[in-house]
């Protein structure tokens, strides 16, 4: 039997020791004398969280493809274990080897949302690594980040060696050559960082000097070496087919958040939603082509034995060969008794004959995501849904058997007025009028209509990104407006509302636009005692208050202060392809309420093109 | 389904019955994990497993008598129906090829449909387990003492009270062993008896040994006692079906399914048509 880090008198001390004893379906375990580089992958947040993650799944698998890498995996250990482990020095380690991740060569960080920040201190800390960059010696595993969020690395700038911007299919075979390199001339974990600022997509913060005016904003970013590059672009894949996708994902030994098969389908978006970060990041959109993703789903479905899979991307309706892909994964998950999820699908007549074949109709509910209550300000936004695409969509549904039906919306966009907030509510009655316009022995039962409201968070390379952020009692003020508007209905008892409290909101936002001023925040609220702040019952908003008080930090300077549109933004060095041009023309039709087209109407010369692939290229051959 | 599989029956499922492991690492997956672990793995194999009807048709699956969270097993049973099947050897290999070696499958029998209706559960009448102490082992006399015991009372704690209960008739048989001690206990759902609850009252039962302090007292301490420290590791060796007075393993109510079963059954098809 191989040893496992943990006694059993701990495994049964914790809630669901699952979680921390690895050996899961298709994980890879190689002899650690026979590879040059062992890479220890983090999720920093719970096991569940993180084993529903593709993107490690992805990256995993390619990583271990090279018969020299061993990569393994590491999540944040929940409370309990966290205590005991302070308690008994017990060093944070791989699930794979149960080996400490302090002996790895590499600790690669997924960085998916801000709220998991103080988790990665965590994962540092825990694991016996200096927290700070900085005080990291040669015999400490390099610290490299990923993911959406180093799209603005800099509020975790310090805590890193590397952060690699963009997606990894591209350039990792690259750096561990380079590091193989280093490692065998026994060179200097200085050198090697320096060496790698050559390498496209990747980001030393340590090699980049910030400098401040005196009213706070950013003077100037420059790079603090020679040959160190000014700018850095985002790395992409540019032809999906040929990028490496597993045939055997992991499955987990116990229940996760989600337990399926994930087919990503295609990257980007076409559509422009100006308060969406993934809509600009991610450009241009790539497809997966349907050969591909039919002999995909099933090699998956075979090897993991899992009992539903699910589409990704961001607007699977935009996916060109939905339809043929769609209907074959009918067939064959019904050959296999296994379930299909469609998740962000445009409600029409194809997708409602789709989930009436896929779902109980009966326990299902359709989801809209109008974000916005009036079609003025789904103008501003961008969001190229209707009220009568909405309303026809919910009517068709209702004769077809649905009657729940849920909304998605956000409070606290640019522009946005009382008469847009009170305008959710009154999107909800009329959806509910919809319901009870049809004859009443064709219905089935009530309706229930369920709206729920998130806080806008404005977010870096977004035309939203100078925008200012509510503050916390405006939010609430339009969260009890929404609920006293929905009380005044006709139908109000088909209506139900949703909201989350907004001290969560104010951070992320600060932590968004943040800068490195923020790294030393983000450090004492960790040891305050802050953790799983994405979770409700662990976030603690006296603890950060605190945190910034103590550092001297004014929190309002990053979340609700408008920024000028010729201020230096902390992620200005970033290249994502969408230029700061367009951005601000972006801003400014949003303020005057003019609708943008999607990229396949008409290109609007976002910049995106640079990479010289996907949509915009499409038909041009 | 793979080439040259023999269809047993047309119209009627298959009962299968499957003897597994439980060892290693995977010993700190509960019981809801261990039936998600199967079925997964009925899909990675290939097994015709049979599925229910209805709108989220569910496979036709039924575990005998959970283990307890962290102990080890080389008895575990588990029943399936099947609409086709190969033989126990090849369907062993393929499911051994598609699953963890810590969870390995040791036996795959055809039991009759009247044993079947009866399911793994029900059937469970006894099970063998082997105590591993993490201290030194005791001593044959006081271990003899305690078996020899008239009664064995131990508290049983339910949802609305508690009551003293004789578990002596529920220890079928005893054995200090060189690894550790095997025990045969009642089990299955008219009288369960866990390992566990016989070592607590093996400990009650050396405390009382050493002092003779009051029942009250004892208690208290043995309450205290229980919480942290792991004294024992509990490894099942078997599960039994009653049949007529005699204990016989679960999987030796059915049949090994071996190319002669298969060919007669084929016959037996063709004859039909």
């Amino acid at each position: 039997m191989k040893e496992l880090a943990l006694s059993e008198e701990i495994l049964l001390k914790v809630e669901k020791p699952a979680r921390y004893i690895g050996g899961e379906i298709n994980s890879v375990v190689k002899d650690p004398s026979q590879v040059d580089i062992r890479f220890a992958f983090c999720f920093p947040d719970v096991y569940e969280i993180g084993m529903s993650h593709l993107g490690i799944q992805i990256l995993y698998d390619m990583f271990n493809r090279r018969e020299d890498v061993w990569c393994e995996r590491v999540y944040s250990p929940w409370p309990d274990l966290d205590r005991i482990m302070r308690q008994e020095h017990i060093p944070l380690y791989a699930l794979e080897s149960q080996d400490p991740v302090r002996d790895f060569d590499f600790l690669g960080i997924t960085i998916q949302y801000e709220m998991c920040y103080t988790n990665i201190l965590q994962v540092l800390d825990l694991s016996g690594i200096p927290i700070w960059a900085a005080e990291r010696t040669d015999r400490d595993p390099i610290v490299i980040g990923g993911g959406p969020c180093t799209y603005n690395p800099e509020p975790l700038a310090p805590f890193f060696d590397l952060f690699y911007i963009g997606e990894g299919e591209t350039q990792y075979d690259a750096l561990f050559d380079l590091y193989k390199e280093y490692k065998k001339k026994g060179k200097s974990r200085q050198d090697f960082l320096l060496a790698c600022a050559s390498i496209p997509g990747i980001y030393v913060p340590s090699l980049y000097e910030p400098s401040y005016k005196e009213d706070g904003t950013l003077a100037a970013f420059t790079p603090a070496a020679e040959g160190v590059p000014r700018k850095v672009r985002k790395e992409l894949v540019l032809q999906m087919d040929e990028a490496p996708y597993p045939d055997k994902p992991l499955v987990p030994l116990m229940q996760v958040t989600q337990d399926r098969v994930t087919l990503e389908i295609q990257r980007g978006c076409i559509r422009g939603c100006r308060f969406c970060q993934a809509g600009q990041i991610y450009r241009p959109v790539r497809e997966r082509s349907l050969e591909f993703l039919k002999a995909q789903a099933i090699r998956m479905l075979e090897s993991t034995g899992c009992e539903e899979i699910t589409l990704s991307s961001l607007s699977s309706s935009d996916y060109s060969k939905l339809k043929e892909l769609v209907y074959f994964l009918i067939d064959e998950t019904h050959v296999r008794h296994v379930n299909i999820s469609l998740p962000s699908l445009r409600i029409d007549a194809f997708s409602l004959d789709v989930m009436s074949k896929v779902q109980d109709i009966k326990k299902s509910s359709l989801t809209f995501a109008p974000e916005a209550g009036t079609q003025r300000l789904r103008d501003v936004i961008n969001k190229g849904l209707t009220e009568e695409d909405i309303l026809r969509g919910a009517s068709e549904a209702f004769k077809g058997g649905w009657n729940k039906v849920k909304l998605y919306f956000m409070l606290g966009q640019p522009t946005e007025t009382d008469e847009d907030v009170m305008g959710i509510a009154r999107l909800a009655e009329r959806i509910a009028e919809t319901y009870y316009e049809i004859p009443k022995e064709e219905r089935h039962g009530k309706c229930q209509i369920t709206s729920s409201t998130s806080f806008f968070v404005p977010k870096p390379f977004t035309p939203f990104q100078w925008a200012p952020m509510n503050t916390a009692e405006e939010f609430l003020r339009k969260a009890y407006l929404v609920k006293d508007t929905m009380r005044q209905q006709l139908n109000q008892k088909s209506l139900r509302y949703h909201y989350h409290e907004a001290d969560v909101t104010m951070l992320e936002g600060a932590l968004a636009r943040g800068d490195r001023r923020l790294a030393p925040v983000i450090c004492r609220a960790y040891q305050k005692g802050c953790l799983f702040d994405a979770w409700d019952e662990y976030f603690d908003n006296s603890r950060w208050m605190d945190a910034f008080a103590e550092e001297g930090v004014d929190m309002d300077f990053y979340s609700i202060r408008e920024r000028d549109l010729d201020e230096l933004l902390p992620w200005d060095f970033i290249d994502c392809g969408v230029t700061k041009q367009f951005l601000k023309k972006e801003y400014e039709r949003a303020l005057q309420g003019i609708v943008t087209p999607n990229c396949r109407e008409h290109c609007n010369g976002c910049g995106a093109a640079v990479f010289g692939g996907g949509v915009c290229f499409e038909n041009k051959n | 389904m793979a080439a040259g599989q023999l269809y047993l029956e047309e119209v009627c499922a298959l009962k299968i019955r499957i003897k597994f492991t439980k060892t290693g690492r995977l010993r700190f997956i509960g019981h809801l994990d261990v039936m998600r672990y199967f079925q997964k793995l009925m899909r990675r194999a290939q097994v015709d497993i049979r599925y229910s009807e209805g709108f989220s048709p569910h496979q036709i699956m039924s575990f005998a008598q959970p283990l307890g969270l962290g102990d080890t097993s080389e008895g575990e049973y588990v029943d399936i129906d099947v609409l086709s099947t190969g033989t126990s050897q090849e369907m062993i290999r393929r499911l051994n090829e598609a699953g963890k070696e810590e969870i390995r499958i040791l036996k795959y029998v055809r039991i009759a449909d009247e044993t079947r209706r009866s399911n793994a559960m029900s059937n469970v009448a006894a099970a063998d387990y082997r105590v591993y102490f993490q201290n030194e082992l005791p001593d044959l006399t006081s271990v003899s003492a305690f078996f020899s015991q008239e009664n064995i009372c131990v508290v049983k704690k339910t949802k609305t009270k508690e009551e003293m209960v004789d578990i002596r008739p529920l220890i079928y048989d005893w054995k200090l062993e060189e690894e550790g001690l095997f025990l045969r206990l009642s089990a299955g759902s008219a009288a369960n008896l866990k390992p566990d609850t016989v070592m607590e009252a093996w400990e009650a039962f050396c405390r009382k040994q050493e002092e003779q302090p009051d029942c009250q007292k004892q208690s208290d301490a043995a309450a205290a006692d229980r919480t942290p420290t792991v004294l024992y590791h509990f490894h099942r060796l078997e599960l039994y079906a009653n049949r007529d007075e005699e204990m016989i393993p679960l999987y030796a109510l059915g049949e090994e399914i071996t190319e002669e079963t298969l060919k007669s059954s084929e016959d037996k098809q063709e004859s039909a048509r």
